[in-house]
């Protein structure tokens, strides 16, 4: 009787990895905890230990071989005696599942004459797009460096920072200690003495044990100095839900930042908002929380080429032009409001969704202008509703805008509970597109 | 620590060498800082100062000592009971009065008030709120030499009720790992707020608190400026050759109440007048330099500069406008 090995989920948001090599043979015995394969994910490298005894009887799934689903069978041990299986190869390779890829962005028309026309692109992932953010200004300014927790041996906890201890060094792509409050403060201590830190929180969970330097030090000593000692420093990480780690893992930061005067909030979406908005993150003068998501970080999107591309604090994207409704969204919500969008043009109804991009500053006049043309504002949030970027955004509207408003402002966001476990519930929690599709209808 | 008493022992029985012009320095500067102090009380009482509002008073010989042991470039950094290190690193005592008063010819512009004080020019980097936040940053400095490679130091104040603090523990492990030029200096002045050291701290020997880390440490007696410069020379050469840390701490005595409301239920009268009369950091100095044959005249002289300093500072801090209504908005965020 064989024991099927599956492909083996070894992160939580793990869907597919490659079978990167085989370390038994067929014909070898297996006991329970050897290593018998490694698997590579866009994120690690990962060791498969076996969790049964017996012989290898087949592979099922070749080394080399990309895109293994999750659950697939990969190979077949035998119990005890039966030692004349023979050395059978699979005769089809199990067929990869695609990578999850953006849907092709319709883009819209420049609405300011800051917006400006980069020229070529070429598709590649948010992480890619980070993991470029960082050297570009890692090349470009000595001052500025990385710290943070498995930043560089491991390459990062994320691969974020893949390849960057290799170019620049240990002086400046620095391992921490987990110890959040005490390497937060000591950079915002560099950067009040000039320095331009970038500060990887593994997720932003966590910047929570940092809490106080970003406000109180951060935040706060420029003014508090009478103009004298500013705090160029950049906070970055995945914020948000992942998927399946539970309630201390999976929550939206953005109200409590965005809620400080002193710092700047970025919430990038595609992998041009990644790159462009991060770049300007490490270059401003001022402390910026960049809010990154780890369900977008292998997502492909068409990026600009251009070496010296790089994107505006506090403006607005477009990304969909409509004329019945404004549906306003940032992060990983942007991509849940465009497929509500195309849903909702197979049924007539042509919503228009901005992409904020900033949270701080926000962008007014683009969501007011837009709510002027379609007198309908739907907003998507993943976080929760309390004092949220959705009430933050339906009040400029209502203070800039009243007169155009055909129907109340609707929020579509999280729910209102600490986000839970189980599959089922976690999907209840967090907003889909058929709940910003349910939104829209309720006020068209 | 044998080492560490062997410091006190010098402090109080031999004579370190010292220039009699040097310690004539500290002794202006002490004096400066205790007038200082003592104005700012009356302008307190007089409704003039607002909010929280905690003096140095009786600690002077901590920061003046360390301050003649360090070398330009060094960076500091400390609490909220920060008007001595101010005065200390040179900054003017009309600008740091005039924050007190919270008017436009302070230091901050009004906008920080007691607690809230900067000098990039004198790399006096605050002036720090919440306890224990000072010692994150001071490490940031210490870092931001380590990264640029110079060997200046960063001395990193906090008392030894903030020592108490998680993140004092984060900055000595990172400082240790890192081999940080930072100088952990502990102004052990018995009381956390009214909570004794004894009743916060299970620690009895704060110099210690860096050893799981491998950080050098002495106790000193912080009430004698040529102890304390000794052993921030000692700690320093520690830091500027590139070694790591090193922790200080200088036990000293404040004679006023924590902020300027304190009930004092939590000492008594007598401790406070027998740490006056019989250690304080100024008479100790003057008793010094009297055995080194300065006179009479000279004393006077330094008190009436003295005097006529803080009169000015007083007078600028009254007359110096409140901060333009405008101010309200400005310095929130550097243009990009």
């Amino acid at each position: 009787m064989a024991t099927q090995i599956l492909m083996p989920a070894l992160s939580p948001t793990m869907t597919e990895g490659k079978l990167a090599r085989w370390l038994k043979n067929v014909g070898d015995d297996v006991r329970a905890g050897d290593v018998i394969a490694e698997i590579e994910t866009d994120k690690a490298t990962m060791e498969v230990e076996a969790v049964d005894e017996g012989k290898l009887a087949r592979i099922l799934v070749e080394e080399g071989t990309e895109g293994v689903a999750v659950n697939t069978p990969i190979a077949e041990l035998s119990n005890g005696a039966d030692t004349s299986a023979p050395a059978a190869r699979p005769a089809h390779p199990v067929a990869a599942v695609p990578a999850p890829v953006a849907q092709p962005v319709s883009i819209a028309q420049p609405m300011t004459a800051e917006d400006k026309d980069w020229g070529p692109t070429a598709p590649i992932t948010v992480r890619e797009a980070l993991r470029d953010a960082l050297a570009a200004e890692l090349r470009r300014d000595p001052d500025v460096f990385l710290l943070g927790e498995e930043v560089a041996q491991y390459q990062g906890a994320y691969k974020i920072s893949q390849g960057l201890l290799e170019e620049f060094g240990p002086k400046r792509i620095i391992d921490t200690p987990i110890t959040e409050h005490g390497f937060a403060g000591m950079a915002v201590g560099a950067a009040l003495n000039g320095l331009k830190p970038i500060v990887e929180f593994m997720t932003f969970n966590f910047s929570m044990q940092a809490m106080d330097q970003i406000i109180n030090s951060a935040a706060k000593t420029l003014y508090m100095s009478g103009g004298q000692m500013g705090c160029p420093i950049v906070f970055r990480g995945p914020n948000g839900a992942a998927s399946r780690v539970g309630a201390q893992h999976s929550q939206c930061f953005a109200s409590w930042f965005a809620h400080i005067p002193g710092l700047k909030v970025l919430a990038p979406w595609s992998s041009a908002d990644a790159k462009g908005l991060l770049r300007a993150a490490i270059r401003d003068p001022n402390p910026v929380v960049f809010l990154e998501n780890e369900i977008l970080y292998g997502q492909s999107f068409d990026c600009p080429t251009d070496e010296d591309f790089i994107l505006p604090i506090g403006k607005a994207k477009i990304e969909r032009t409509g004329t019945h409704v404004t549906i306003v969204a940032f992060s990983v919500m942007v991509g849940v409001a465009m497929q509500a969008a195309a849903l909702l043009a197979e049924q007539g109804i042509e919503a228009e969704v901005v992409n904020l991009r900033s949270l701080r500053p926000l962008d007014t006049d683009t969501v007011v202008a837009s709510v002027k043309k379609t007198n309908r504002l739907v907003t998507v949030e993943e976080g929760w509703p309390y004092a949220g970027i959705g009430a933050e955004v339906a009040m400029r509207v209502i203070e800039h805008a009243f007169d155009w408003l055909d129907a109340p402002p609707v929020r579509v966001n999280g729910a209102d509970v600490p986000l839970p476990y189980a599959a089922n519930l976690e999907k209840l929690a967090l907003p889909q597109s058929a709940w910003v599709v349910d939104a829209v209808k309720k006020i068209v | 620590m044998a080492q560490a008493a062997e410091t006190r022992k010098r402090g109080k029985t031999k004579q370190p060498a010292i220039d009699r012009d040097q310690l004539l320095q500290a002794y202006r500067m002490m004096l400066l800082i205790r007038r200082f102090e003592e104005k700012a009380g009356q302008l307190y009482g007089m409704g003039l100062i607002g909010g929280f509002c905690h003096l140095y008073i009786g600690q002077e010989a901590v920061v003046v000592g360390l301050q003649a042991a360090s070398q330009p470039g060094d960076q500091i950094i400390t609490s909220y009971r920060d008007h001595g290190h101010m005065l200390a690193t040179g900054m003017d005592a009309r600008g740091v009065m005039a924050e007190l008063t919270g008017r436009a010819g302070g230091y901050s512009r009004g906008k920080g008030g007691s607690m809230h004080m900067f000098s990039k020019e004198k790399n006096f980097f605050g002036g720090h709120g919440i306890v224990g936040a000072q010692v994150s940053l001071g490490n940031g400095l210490a870092f931001s030499n380590w990264y640029r490679g110079n060997d200046h130091v960063s001395l990193t104040f906090f008392g030894e009720g903030a020592s108490n603090q998680g993140q004092v523990y984060e900055s000595f492990n990172l400082a240790a790992l890192l081999k940080l030029p930072t100088v952990f200096v502990i102004e052990n002045n018995r009381y956390g707020m009214g909570t004794s050291v004894e009743r916060a701290s299970a620690s009895h020997d704060l110099s210690k608190n860096g050893s799981p880390w491998g950080i050098p440490g002495l106790q000193v007696d912080g009430m004698d400026v040529l102890a304390v410069r000794e052993a921030g020379e000692q700690a320093m050469a520690w830091c500027r050759a590139a070694k790591g840390p090193f922790l200080l701490e200088v036990q000293t005595y404040r004679y006023r109440g924590h902020s300027m409301s304190d009930p004092a239920r939590y000492r008594t009268r007598e401790e406070v007048q027998a740490m006056r009369s019989q250690h304080d950091c100024i008479d100790n100095a003057r008793h010094r330099l009297e055995t080194m044959g300065v006179e009479d005249a000279a004393f006077k002289a330094i008190d009436d500069e003295v005097k006529a300093i803080i009169q000015d500072a007083a007078d600028f801090a009254q007359t110096s406008p409140q901060p333009d209504e405008s101010e309200l908005f400005t310095d929130i965020l550097l243009e990009g």
